[in-house]
């Protein structure tokens, strides 16, 4: 990491209210790093759908069991991980929430929301154990139509 | 800022406004509970009124269809109305805006439930 490099890290309790919080620590270290009104939004529903991914699937909702989340800001991009306690997935077992038999399913869109709103998207195995999320989105340039509170581009569109 | 919802008759229809984010907790769980009160009260049209509503996420969506499902499994019908521009984006990304009937007019709204 550069000496201009961020770090947050913040251990979660499973509980509902870690969604939120995780959502606006990330939302104002986001605006503060020059992202623009849409990316804002991506980052933070990215971030909730992590933590509620680790809150729901990982952690099984059990109070005993941390969230880890780390933040880092580098000078190209904003990476955030999200670690819980669980037994840990892959990836290529999760439903496509797209399959017309999936359409009516009452969940399974969180990690399809985060591969869609963030540049880089991947699942690893924990540390110590669990599964890990990293995400990251490359930081506006200085300037540009999606830095520091313009629309910038429009939501990610899929072929129907 | 956390869900609110009230809702109006229109005929055989009934309007729900909601207002504020539809998100996993609080809000999901008002939105579930409004709809399965309507339906024990044999509401079985219903028509939610999103344009306040400028937020959902994942656990809001999967609410939305399991509304969908409750309502049409009692032989009645669930539409959409008024979608901000954010909530329209996401229900087209997750390919439920083919699910869904959306209008843009409460009229129109109104008149498709004959």
């Amino acid at each position: 990491m550069g000496s201009d490099d961020k770090h947050l890290e913040v251990t979660l309790e499973t509980q509902v209210e870690s969604v939120n919080l995780a959502e606006e620590m990330c939302l104002r270290m986001a605006e503060a790093a020059g992202f623009g009104e849409d990316d804002c939004y991506r980052i933070g529903m990215s971030v909730r759908e992590g933590v509620i991914n680790a809150f729901h699937y990982g952690n099984q909702e059990r109070p005993e069991k941390k969230i880890h989340l780390a933040v880092d800001l580098t000078t190209d991009k904003m990476i955030i991980h999200v670690l819980d306690e669980g037994t840990g997935f892959k990836l290529s077992d999760v439903p496509d929430p797209l399959a017309e038999e999936n359409l009516l399913s009452t969940s399974g869109r969180g990690i399809f929301l985060m591969r869609a709103f963030m540049d880089e998207f991947d699942v690893v195995p924990g540390k110590t154990g669990g599964a890990e999320i990293v995400m990251s989105k490359k930081l506006p340039a200085p300037g540009s139509a999606s830095a520091n509170g313009e629309g910038g581009q429009s939501a990610p569109q899929q072929e129907a | 800022m956390s869900l609110h919802a009230t809702h109006r008759d229109a005929g055989k229809v009934t309007v729900v406004d909601l207002s504020g984010r539809i998100t996993l907790g609080e809000g999901s769980a008002l939105l579930r509970t409004t709809i399965r009160g309507l339906l024990d009260d044999q509401r079985t049209m219903i028509l939610l009124n999103l344009a306040d509503v400028d937020y959902i996420d994942s656990s809001g969506i999967g609410e939305l269809v399991s509304g969908f499902t409750a309502v049409k499994n009692r032989n009645g019908e669930l539409k959409l109305l008024h979608l901000t521009k954010k909530v329209r984006d996401l229900l087209q990304i997750t390919k439920l805006f083919t699910v869904f009937d959306v209008f843009t007019d409460e009229g129109a709204a109104l008149r498709s439930f004959d």
